[in-house]
């Protein structure tokens, strides 16, 4: 009833249909920016989130683990053994844990979408390596890694990267640093409901899996 | 619209003003965001080119809205969603209610949302006997102290850290000792009381920053993880709309997520933007309802002048920028959409009826700062312009000569053009009363202006034509 009721007053308050315009998008669908890997660097410790290029995945996991003390962390089950030490204890998710049994975890290691160097962003599609949507969201630490040919230059390449991801109905998270409020005073501070940390592990080469 | 004060504004401002700690919390802020906005801008060498596509695609949407809304409607039912149409806030509150009560919940989790704030959503569900609970920082200190927003993107900008901290000492009875005015340690509060609702409330409640057709795609943005929260965690999401929020193509979003964040908070991107498309198996919420709702929007869209007040994207760096705004505050505009988008906004949702509503048009210099900030180039000071003509027109009939002059200046301030035309024939104009550059005696019905002070004159070389002659020479 009111959906015929709102479809006729909003053609009435249009009136005569008109021809619509093209869009322009003659803004920047490239930024030919050459070093995206310095630059996705630079952006996400902008956010006062650490950033650690690296060759060695497991050895990057194990300092960072070591460093902030984290004895157990949670993972998704299809995460690749050879990324983590042998001696943290690990909770894997099989899309079976109760949130609750998640806040057990200390910390939570996972991989990436893409990341975008020129916004300091990470998006995952909770599809491989990522976990669903929970798991990156109720540890306190988020340890995530990405991969060099995961990084693209802006926004428009991410976006036309994930129509496949949306198209295959997948959920999406873009992450810019850890969680942040401005509503006090209007500054930012860290650390609010997400992950109060997050660490990007940038990997320069392809290990072998 | 609930939360409306019904003193026009020129009344709500004087009190406003009497505040001296508000217009101090107020002016620290927005000065603030004013510099981090400018410098983040800076860095896109397009800018202009978003802000021209922006605008391009909010109104090539609206064109086509009652295809598109049918689309969405398409999109979203075939990932799983559910689709609900409202007329106005009371049907859409109540298909909120009864969805919440089909799951026996007695209390909802929230998700910042101004559009619940204007149907009064929070209020109609305590009717029913549902608790709805704030998760935003800001909101939640606004619902704590009984107090109404202030700002779209910052609610509680009206309040500074160390009132903060008495709120919440009172809230949550904690020791003086326990609690020092450090933003940090009061949103460690907040996570804390937070945490166990967002484990335990089996139903959430959030807008929409965008909803896209093509794909039945739904998205919030957000800072604090209190969104993210809310829509994976419970087990049923609904989330409300407004038609205009609805994109045609995914391809929209690398428009639209460059302008928001830089425009809002003043980040390169702000910390979550969270994007769903219906319901995931095994991920997320079990059932999600999607609230279409009206609200007077359909007026605003029958208004071939006001319309683009649809375009607007709950930026707020119009609010930011308006020295009107920096000096009364949020409260003063009566609304949920305070500054300058809700002096146009608001009366052209409630209509122009009221003391009140006719007073908003008013509350502006005119400085036109508003629509040089606009991501989506919302002409706010054409539309006030206008609105203060109809204002004129209704209350004195329907022909006098204020009511037309804002008519033509409206006319005049829509192209460049007639602009510089106007500004050419004042010049002439003005010769036989000026003297020294000033003019001190307006003839006819302007001689009240010049009684008391005295009128600058129009200068011989306008700036734009300055600039256009000077433009690349250093």
């Amino acid at each position: 009833m009111s959906r015929e009721t709102m479809l006729s007053t909003i053609k009435s308050a249009l009136g005569t249909p008109r021809e619509t315009s093209t869009i322009p998008r003659n803004y920047r669908l490239k930024t030919g920016e050459k070093d995206v890997l310095h630059l996705l660097e630079e952006r996400i410790s902008d956010y006062r989130a650490r950033v650690h290029i690296t060759k060695d995945i497991q050895k990057t996991i194990k300092d960072i683990l070591e460093r902030l003390q984290i004895t157990k962390i949670a993972v998704p089950h299809d995460l690749p053994e050879t990324w983590l030490p042998n001696s943290v204890e690990k909770i894997i998710d099989h899309l079976n844990l109760e949130p609750r049994e998640l806040e057990n975890a200390q910390a939570v290691v996972t991989g990436s979408r893409l990341a975008i160097a020129e916004t300091g962003t990470i998006v995952l599609d909770h599809s491989t390596h990522q976990g669903r949507r929970a798991l990156t969201l109720i540890p306190d630490i988020h340890i995530c890694v990405v991969f060099e040919r995961d990084i693209v230059d802006n926004l428009p390449s991410a976006i036309s990267r994930l129509h496949s991801s949306v198209e295959a109905g997948q959920p999406i998270t873009f992450i810019s640093g850890p969680s942040a409020t401005s509503d006090i005073e209007l500054n930012r501070v860290e650390g609010v409901h997400g992950p109060r940390v997050l660490e990007v592990v940038l990997v320069k080469l392809e290990p072998d899996l | 619209m609930p939360f409306v004060n019904p003193k026009p504004y020129q009344e709500a401002a004087k009190i406003a003003l009497e505040n001296p700690q508000l217009r101090r919390n107020l002016g620290k802020a927005t000065t603030a965001i004013r510099e981090k906005r400018l410098k983040v801008v800076a860095e896109l060498p397009d800018w202009q080119q978003l802000r021209d596509a922006g605008a391009a695609i909010k109104e090539n949407a609206m064109q086509r809205l009652p295809e598109l809304l049918l689309q969405l409607e398409a999109s979203v039912q075939k990932a799983g969603g559910k689709i609900h149409w409202a007329t106005d806030a009371l049907e859409a509150n109540n298909i909120v209610s009864r969805i919440v009560k089909a799951h026996q919940a007695k209390e909802v989790i929230k998700i910042k949302s101004i559009t619940t704030d204007e149907i009064g959503l929070n209020d109609a569900l305590k009717g029913t006997g549902i608790t709805a609970i704030e998760t935003d920082l800001a909101e939640l200190i606004v619902q704590l102290a009984h107090d109404h927003p202030s700002h779209i993107l910052v609610p509680a900008i009206h309040k500074n850290r160390a009132e903060i901290r008495e709120l919440f000492l009172k809230s949550f009875n904690l020791e003086p000792k326990d609690l020092t005015d450090e933003p940090r340690a009061l949103a460690e509060v907040a996570r804390r009381y937070l945490r166990e609702k967002f484990l335990t409330v089996p139903v959430a409640i959030s807008g929409a920053n965008f909803a896209i057709a093509e794909t039945g795609t739904v998205g919030v943005v957000e800072s604090e993880g209190n969104g993210r929260m809310c829509l994976t965690l419970p087990k049923v999401l609904i989330s409300i709309m407004g038609i205009e929020k609805v994109l045609p193509e995914l391809r929209d979003l690398e428009v639209m997520l460059q302008l928001l964040p830089r425009s809002s908070t003043a980040e390169r991107m702000n910390p979550y933007t969270s994007l769903w498309t219906g319901v995931h198996t095994g991920d997320g919420p079990e059932e999600f309802h999607l609230v279409l709702l009206d609200n007077g929007r359909t007026k605003v869209l029958a208004d071939e002048v006001g319309r683009q007040a649809l375009h607007c994207i709950r930026c707020s760096a119009c609010l930011n920028v308006c020295p009107v705004y920096e000096r009364a505050g949020g409260h003063a505009y009566g609304s949920v959409y305070p500054g300058p988008i809700g002096a146009i906004l608001t009366p052209q949702l409630i209509g122009l009826e009221s003391d009140h509503a006719q007073s908003l048009p008013f509350a502006s210099s005119l400085c036109g700062a508003c629509y040089e900030v606009c991501p989506v180039k919302i002409n706010i000071p054409e539309i006030l312009v206008y609105l203060r003509g109809q204002v004129v027109e209704r209350k004195t009939g329907f022909f006098n000569l204020e009511g037309a002059a804002l008519k033509s200046m409206a006319w005049v301030f829509m192209d460049v053009k007639r602009y510089e035309f106007a500004q050419k024939a004042a010049r002439v104009g003005q010769i036989p009363m000026t003297k020294n550059n000033k003019i001190s005696s307006l003839p006819g019905l302007l001689a009240g202006w010049t009684n008391s002070r005295d009128l600058p004159s129009v200068p011989q070389q306008a700036f734009r034509g300055w600039w256009r002659e000077n433009k690349g020479k250093s």
